[in-house]
């Protein structure tokens, strides 16, 4: 196909072409960013939790004056009494549940290193919750221990391997040492594949939504309302039911916290709602902008057709096929939505770097470009089509008429 | 004249109802979108307290000894700080404040308690912040010394416990104390709940929850202490607590103090005043710098919290692309459609109309799209506001047109339309009426 006499033609539109192809251009970066936007929300949805979500389920009490080793050893009796559970731990937090304390660790008892967040769980809490060791080993019934204010002053701990590879990087994390402030002293007595902290995302980043520690303690003052039931998946619903039954009837001074005790796939489910609902209104956005577009293109693209009718009878006249009218638009399409997809990968690296700036983004994968390239050119050709068939149309008599 | 070009313009959007339709509905959407982001914005970037947020400040120093002055200081005051500041009475008027979660019930109805929030505050609170009563009243400043056991409730508490009746001088169980009912708020919903704002730079641009509900009970500061000692929560600390939630003698800072400071002299000798604090405490050893005390106004500190949330932020700035997609568009089609009236512009000018007679003519037919895009476009913008309302987010019942939302919508559309319409209209009018008149 011979471009001259196409680009000759458009240089006659200007200003029309020009904007065809600026709407391309935003279309294109927008669209890239969108899609980039749409992609990290949804792979943060799909974290892995480190848990066995569906066979979990939590029960929060709030009882602020109550006896809490009395209180422990109430509850927990009456929720192992639940037919279905098969073991019962107290915790003080569950992934996706409230945040429990989270504190910045130093190695030198000086720098920050990171802030993870602190999971506490009393015997057979590993167990319940389903963690799997990558390395080390469990632990022992005597590092279960009571403390005043928080944990035990020695206390050994797992942590996910992403946090280990932040506080030791390239290093085996076993056996290594960390401090929260100068009181608090943590053993790595072993690194877990996964552990999700309760509150993933944000713009702290993908990368410290791991960033977990796992301290045994013993039930008590400092850990006491908050426990983790285990029951088969198919069961969970049912148990849930009867266990929030049973722990109110167990202590009847304290209250259930309805909107945390729930099961974690709920819970999961209720603290990536926000995100879902960001990725729904981006498609959402993505949808009218494509359709937006197309339909610029459908008007533009009749007028001119309807403009050249005279001089489209006057090729078919001289000899042009249907196919070559029906190819004179889709290329002329092409070429203007080619300038449009030039200028928008341009603007579209650098409205994320103005996003990176702002919504601490990473950066845009180059594999976006190509990809929205093609889909505009495809929305390019399907928008002319209509038109360009009707030029095709366009009966060589044309040509002899109101000369 | 004016209706005329009216009536033309009508008659040429009839004429070719396709394209005038596919303008319509790119304004309506381009509108829609925009608008329902913007409502969600200017809802929760509005000033609180109209009319008097210039005049509330809220004084910051850095008790931490381990901190320097080349850092921001911390969010929130330590006990002794706030304290001292309070009972200075320096300003027009201040309030101390602090929430906990406690366990709340009517005794008389025997029902079985629930978990709240109560806020803890000094008798300024009230017309500092000009808190609507239904029922009663605040507290006297002499309940604060005093340590009353008295308190202010919500509307929405008061409506679950006692059906919306007056439920002054009745008795409310708070954990394990019972206080008296001198006050009963009306619906008061600020937008953000201003006074408890802190900690913005380390939400991670998550910051829906600040736009949550009023706490449900209020009592004396000092009272609050007395009946929930034991609940209360750090902002942070900078070594451990004796006594977990018992903050008053820790190392801890975790209260908020608001001033109200009614002219510039006043601002000028208030920071002067807290400034003279930090260093008499640094003079005293309690500080070990003094060099870095604030005080923003209140507006200034909710912008440094950054309170609207990352995620509405970016909704708008998307749907004003979009919005500007939807422009160029409407450029497009309108230059499409006015110099497909070539001829009928050559007639005219050739029987004598001006190029700005035709300019104006042009101009008014993008108006009248832009009206009807509108008028769609408000259609769209309620729709998309009853979506926000689906949403569980804290600010969700906020998301309503208001009056100058509802007219901007207007604004928006027709300046949209006329700004799509002033390139297709200067290229209509310069068509050179003899050629067209040849052609025709």
């Amino acid at each position: 196909m011979d471009f001259a006499p196409i680009l000759a033609a458009l240089r006659r539109h200007r200003t029309a072409t020009l904007l065809i192809a600026l709407e391309i251009a935003l279309a294109c970066a927008v669209l890239c960013n969108a899609c980039f936007l749409i992609a990290s929300r949804i792979g943060l949805m799909q974290i892995e939790s480190g848990v066995d979500e569906s066979s979990l389920a939590r029960i929060k009490l709030d009882c602020d004056d109550c006896n809490s080793t009395d209180l422990n050893a109430r509850v927990m009796a009456a929720l192992r009494a639940v037919p279905g559970v098969q073991s019962v731990a107290a915790v003080n937090t569950l992934p996706f549940g409230e945040r429990a304390g989270d504190n910045g660790v130093t190695i030198d008892r000086e720098h920050y290193v990171a802030v993870p967040h602190f999971y506490l769980g009393g015997p057979g809490a590993a167990e319940t919750l389903g963690l799997h060791l990558a390395e080390g080993q469990p632990f022992q019934p005597e590092d279960f221990r009571t403390g005043d204010v928080w944990v035990p002053a020695d206390t050994p701990v797992w942590i996910s391997r992403t946090l280990a590879e932040k506080l030791w990087p390239g290093q085996s994390a076993l056996g290594k040492e960390f401090w929260v402030t100068d009181k608090f002293h943590f053993r790595v007595v072993g690194v877990l594949a996964h552990l999700v902290r309760p509150d993933p995302g944000g713009t702290r980043g993908s990368g410290a939504a791991e960033w977990s520690v796992f301290a045994p303690m013993a039930p008590g003052k400092v850990l006491n309302g908050t426990y983790a039931i285990r029951a088969a998946p198919a069961d969970l619903q049912r148990v849930l039911r009867e266990a929030r039954e049973v722990a109110q009837k167990a202590a009847p001074e304290a209250v259930l916290d309805l909107t945390q005790s729930r099961t974690v796939s709920d819970l999961r489910s209720d603290f990536f709602r926000p995100s879902r609902i960001m990725a729904g209104m981006l498609v959402g956005v993505i949808v009218a902008l494509l359709l937006v577009t197309a339909l610029g293109i459908v008007g533009l693209a009749s007028f001119w057709v309807q403009q050249r009718r005279k001089q489209i009878g006057i090729r078919r006249a001289i000899g042009a096929t249907r196919q070559d009218i029906l190819r004179y638009f889709q290329t002329e399409n092409f070429l203007i939505v080619s300038g449009g997809i030039v200028v928008g990968l341009v603007m579209a690296v650098v409205l994320n770097i103005v996003l990176m700036k702002f919504y601490e983004l990473p950066r845009l994968p180059v594999a976006y470009l190509p990809i929205s390239a093609v889909v505009l050119w495809l929305l390019g050709q399907l928008a002319v089509l209509g038109p360009a068939l009707r030029a095709a149309a366009v009966p060589p008599v044309v040509a002899t008429r109101s000369v | 004249m004016f209706a005329y070009y009216l009536d033309l313009a009508f008659r040429s959007l009839r004429r070719n109802t396709m394209l005038t339709a596919l303008m319509v509905l790119a304004i309506a959407v381009g509108i829609g979108a925009s608008m329902t982001t913007l409502t969600v914005t200017h809802l929760l970037s509005g000033d609180p307290l109209p009319g008097r947020s210039q005049h509330i400040f809220y004084p910051q120093m850095d008790p931490d000894p381990k901190r320097t002055d080349d850092k921001e200081p911390y969010d929130k005051l330590d006990y002794q700080s706030a304290v001292d500041l309070w009972s200075a009475h320096r300003a027009d008027r201040q309030a101390i404040v602090v929430d906990s979660r406690l366990k709340l019930s009517d005794p008389a109805s025997g029902a079985p308690p629930i978990m709240s929030m109560m806020l803890s505050t000094t008798a300024d609170f009230f017309p500092m912040f000009d808190v609507p009563f239904q029922y009663g009243g605040a507290w006297s400043a002499q309940d604060d010394v005093s340590r009353a056991r008295v308190a202010v409730i919500s509307a929405d508490l008061n409506q679950k416990l006692f059906g919306g009746a007056n439920s002054v001088g009745r008795t409310l169980r708070l954990r394990n104390s019972n206080v008296r009912i001198v006050g009963v708020l009306k619906p008061w919903r600020p937008s953000p709940q201003f006074y408890m704002v802190a900690g913005g730079r380390f939400s991670n641009g998550d910051t829906a929850d600040y736009y949550g509900k009023t706490e449900d009970v209020i009592t004396p500061f000092f009272t609050g202490l007395e009946i929930n000692d034991g609940s209360f929560w750090q902002f942070t600390c900078w070594s451990l607590p004796a006594r977990m939630g018992h903050l008053q003698d820790a190392p801890c800072v975790w209260l908020g103090l608001w001033v109200q400071l009614d002219n510039a002299a006043k601002v000028a000798d208030y920071r002067r005043f807290v400034a003279d604090y930090a260093a008499q405490q640094k003079t005293l050893g309690r500080f070990t710098h003094a060099g870095n005390t604030r005080m923003r106004s209140l507006m200034e500190w909710l912008d440094f919290n950054g309170v609207v949330p990352s995620d509405v932020r970016l909704q708008t700035w998307l749907s004003f692309a979009f919005l500007t997609i939807c422009l160029f568009n409407t450029v497009g089609l309108l230059l499409a459609k006015f110099l497909r009236r070539s001829g009928e512009i050559g007639v005219r000018r050739a029987l004598g109309a001006s190029r700005a007679a035709v300019f104006a003519q042009c101009m008014v037919e993008s108006a009248v799209i832009g009206l009807i895009g509108g008028l769609f476009g408000l259609l769209l913008t309620l729709l998309g506001l009853w979506l926000v309302r689906q949403q569980p987010v804290a600010y969700a019942d906020l998301a309503r047109l208001d009056v100058p939302m509802f007219l901007l919508t207007f604004v928006l559309a027709v300046g949209t339309s006329v700004l799509a319409g002033v390139l297709p209209a200067l290229r209509a009018c310069r068509v050179a009426p003899a050629w067209q008149l040849k052609t025709l």
